[in-house]
């Protein structure tokens, strides 16, 4: 189930760790613009729960968080 | 008859909501500090996993060096520093860098270090250093102890770049009065 969206910019984090997932995608997200859109992928099982709370602290909207198979899938739009 | 133990039923994630905003509308930014004192591998990881996964959720993190910290900040090039024997006898012990770090136990001579280093990379968990250019590029302050750059004979140009100017005890006790949260690693 995953809706399309235009994205921007992909951070590929599969097979990494905490907190690397959420770091990257801070550092990928300050190089786009407010309203842009980023897609990201992780194996991480924690980082579903993770991009709930970096979204909230952050602001920037989590549209969609889906898993295939092993690897999440979240999008984010930016504040 | 054996007990079966059953795991407690996981809560739900509780995010907690965000602060009231200030006045102005303006969510107030929240503040980490970290005294980076020991220098120690899994310390040196904790201090660099909290700061940048801080700085990540725009906190504003500064960590101040002090002591064994501060071998963290010299550059991985400077294999002695020091003016004294006693000094140089400090880095021969200790090597400066935050690639030498070593475990607080089960060293063994850097056999500790070079295995937990490769049970990283199989669960692709960051190394230090690599977490640590990630802070700095999520705008985290380095800050060195003045103090302790003196008793040990490093001088500024040894450590990396876009390290902060030394501060005292009195600056860093500032910094951290006015944090939402500090921790002393």
């Amino acid at each position: 189930m995953t809706v399309t969206t235009n994205v921007t910019k992909t951070v590929d984090a599969r097979g990494l760790s905490c907190p690397l997932p959420i770091v990257k995608t801070a550092l990928a997200i300050k190089e786009i613009g407010s309203g842009d859109v980023i897609e990201v992928l992780a194996t991480d099982p924690g980082s579903t729960k993770d991009f709930i709370a970096w979204s909230k602290t952050t602001g920037h909207e989590l549209v969609e968080s889906t898993v295939d198979g092993k690897v999440f899938r979240y999008i984010l739009r930016k504040k | 008859m054996t007990a079966t133990l059953t795991r407690p039923e996981v809560p739900t994630p509780l995010v907690e909501e965000l602060d009231e905003p200030e006045a102005d509308g303006a969510v107030k930014v929240k503040e980490l500090v970290i005294v980076a004192e020991s220098g120690d591998l899994e310390r040196t990881w904790a201090t660099t996993i909290l700061a940048s996964t801080a700085a990540a959720g725009e906190m504003k993190v500064s960590i101040f060096f002090t002591f064994w910290g501060l071998f963290t900040l010299v550059r991985p090039e400077v294999r002695l520093t020091g003016t004294n024997w006693m000094q140089k006898m400090l880095a021969m012990m200790n090597r400066p860098g935050i690639d030498h770090a070593k475990l607080s136990k089960l060293n063994f001579a850097g056999m500790g270090p070079w295995m937990m280093k490769k049970l990283a990379k199989q669960y692709g968990v960051a190394e230090p250093r690599e977490l640590l250019e990630m802070a700095q590029a999520l705008g985290v302050r380095l800050i060195p102890c003045q103090m302790s750059m003196d008793m040990m004979g490093i001088t500024a140009d040894q450590l990396i770049d876009g390290v902060e100017p030394a501060v005292g005890a009195a600056a860093a006790l500032e910094l951290m009065t006015n944090a939402d949260a500090s921790l002393f690693i």
